[in-house]
């Protein structure tokens, strides 16, 4: 199965220190490194901070944008990894690993997969997955 | 042959002891907790309609979950029937892969394995599960109650219940929660998870809180049942033994906690000879067995200090040096108010009650149980002792504004009443704190 670790940390109101910095790059590094060993890597980024976001939406055939992420919390999603695993407690072990979840949370969410019947059909653009 | 109502009788003792396990095979054969469900409880209508006529089978288990089996290749091959009919694509290929997976597989495959109930408990238990749908699915699934009798017990209404199973049937198969019993590594702290909702089941039918009487005696049955299950799998687990042994050592005292005309009796005043020997044997022999592996937890000391009272045939036997110090001993492996409470009752046993009563008072300034009435009933009974009758009638009225349950409101209704007596009070306060 494919999962989504959506990791969710509070956004630094100041730039952290270089080592500090340093320590938490080395340990994304090496975490990327551990699942692409084992297969397990799909993708993976890191986003920058929701004063960068911009929130779209189209209403009445209008395009309205706000400025912003599209929920104010004290956790903004900073980033994310998909990964391939075998079910949910091994996708909870790779969450586990990321330096993220040492001081905010990781959201983990299967990806929702497309039977190929549907997917064919073309029904897969517009329908909703329930 | 049987008689049709013997037929009958062996239906329902077939289906205590083997629709757990039936649905737990089924479950691993299909990947499907509904069609496992759904199979099962149409293998046990086949019984009901055939065993009256045909006779009993000789291995009644056997019969179920092969005959379950053949009700589940029915039910997809309608469903495929169906679908192709109506032309519907969706969800064709879980019916295909429902069927390969009984078909390909040998027809020994459905034989039940000694762990297909291990895995099912553990994964009605993961800890991705909301805790109050761990619990309902436990009972479902392994416990085989009906949806309305555990929303009678939990007092929740039936559609909420099953909403409740629905979603986390819906979770364990879309979020890949393995069917599975958890390797090594991770078995300590799933186990927890395990034990901890057994518990929850054995209390939630042990209180005496207001529901169903009949239900939730079911409910602790169920947990005794099924911490004999987990204990028979994992004999080697010191903590299983433990939780086992204190649902046994507590439910030995289940019909002296309740006199005749259904009033509460405490611990001091229940009459011993009514206790059940047989469970404080079993429950002290497991407790035993526990120790003897040298990897204390929380509850085997909660379990050896129920086998001290259970031990103790006057109340004046009761060992409390010993017991305080299991007190201290669980206070610091899991540290809480109400186990500071529990202390600090056994101390004012062993040391006198002003003792037991400057602990309490250290506990009431931080306001932590502040709500709960066994910590003013427990204030109010040291107060008594101490004959200081206004503190403890004042005590007595803080408890009575937390209780809920008819039993305990006129137990310590009449004990305020008592104290009040003695403390030379006309009155004995307002109306609505005494109804």
């Amino acid at each position: 199965m494919r999962y989504a670790l959506l990791i969710y940390t509070a956004e630094p109101t100041a730039p952290p220190p270089d080592d500090a910095l340093q320590a938490e790059l080395e340990g994304y590094n090496a975490f990327t490194a551990h699942i692409k060993e084992r297969g397990a890597y799909q993708a993976g980024e890191a986003l920058d901070t929701t004063t960068t976001a911009t929130t779209v939406r189209v209403r009445d055939g209008k395009t309205l944008t706000t400025d912003g992420p599209f929920a104010e919390t004290k956790e903004a999603l900073g980033g994310f990894y998909l990964v391939e695993a075998a079910d949910l407690d091994e996708a909870i072990a790779y969450a586990a690993m990321i330096p993220g979840a040492q001081h905010g949370s990781i959201e983990v969410r299967p990806i929702f997969e497309w039977s190929a019947e549907v997917a064919e059909a073309g029904v897969g653009a517009s329908a909703s997955p329930n | 042959m049987p008689r049709a109502t013997d037929a009958h009788a062996v239906v329902d003792r077939v289906f205590r002891e083997e629709q757990g396990r039936a649905v737990a095979t089924l479950i691993r054969v299909l990947g499907d907790f509904d069609l496992a469900e759904e199979a099962v409880q149409d293998a046990f209508i086949s019984a009901l309609e055939t065993w009256p006529q045909r006779g009993v089978p000789d291995n009644p288990g056997a019969w179920i979950t092969t005959t379950a089996r053949n009700r589940a290749i029915d039910r997809l091959r309608r469903r495929k029937r169906l679908t192709e009919k109506t032309g519907t694509l969706a969800r064709d290929a879980s019916i295909e892969a429902g069927l390969r997976a009984i078909d390909t597989g040998p027809p020994e495959d459905v034989m039940p394995i000694a762990d297909d109930r291990l895995r099912l408990i553990f994964t009605c238990c993961h800890p991705a599960i909301a805790m109050d749908a761990r619990v309902a699915l436990t009972l479902r699934t392994l416990g085989g109650l009906t949806t309305p009798e555990i929303a009678r017990a939990f007092l929740v209404a039936e559609s909420t219940l099953a909403q409740r199973l629905v979603r986390a049937k819906r979770k364990i198969r879309d979020a890949g929660i393995p069917y599975r019993v958890p390797p090594p590594e991770l078995l300590p702290e799933r186990l927890d998870g395990v034990l901890h909702v057994l518990y929850l089941v054995y209390n939630e039918g042990y209180a005496a809180t207001s529901g169903d009487a009949l239900v939730r005696r079911e409910l602790s049955a169920e947990a005794i049942r099924l911490g004999r299950l987990v204990v028979s799998l994992l004999p080697d687990e010191p903590e299983a033994l433990g939780l086992l042994a204190l649902m046994l050592l507590h439910d030995a005292r289940r019909e002296a906690r309740v006199d005749a005309v259904g009033e509460l009796v405490l611990l001091e005043d229940q009459d011993r000879s009514r206790w059940d020997a047989a469970r404080i044997a079993e429950g002290r022999a497991l407790v035993e067995r526990a120790l003897a592996m040298a990897r204390p937890g929380p509850y085997q000391v909660q379990a050896a200090i129920g086998s001290l009272h259970d031990a103790a045939t006057t109340p004046d036997g009761t060992d409390w040096p010993q017991i305080a110090a299991l007190y201290e001993s669980l206070l610091r492996m899991t540290p809480s108010p109400v186990v500071e409470l529990n202390l600090a009752v056994a101390v004012a046993m062993r040391d006198g009650p002003a003792t037991g009563l400057a602990m309490l008072d250290g506990l009431d300034a931080s306001g932590a149980l502040d709500s709960y009435p066994y910590f003013h009933a427990a204030r109010a009974d040291l107060l008594r002792r101490l004959e200081r009758w206004s503190e403890a009638g004042a005590a007595y009225r803080r408890a009575l504004r937390h209780v809920s349950n008819a039993p305990e409101r006129r137990f310590l209704t009449k004990r305020l009443k008592e104290t009040l007596a003695r403390s030379g009070h006309a009155t004995l306060g307002s109306r609505d704190e005494l109804d």
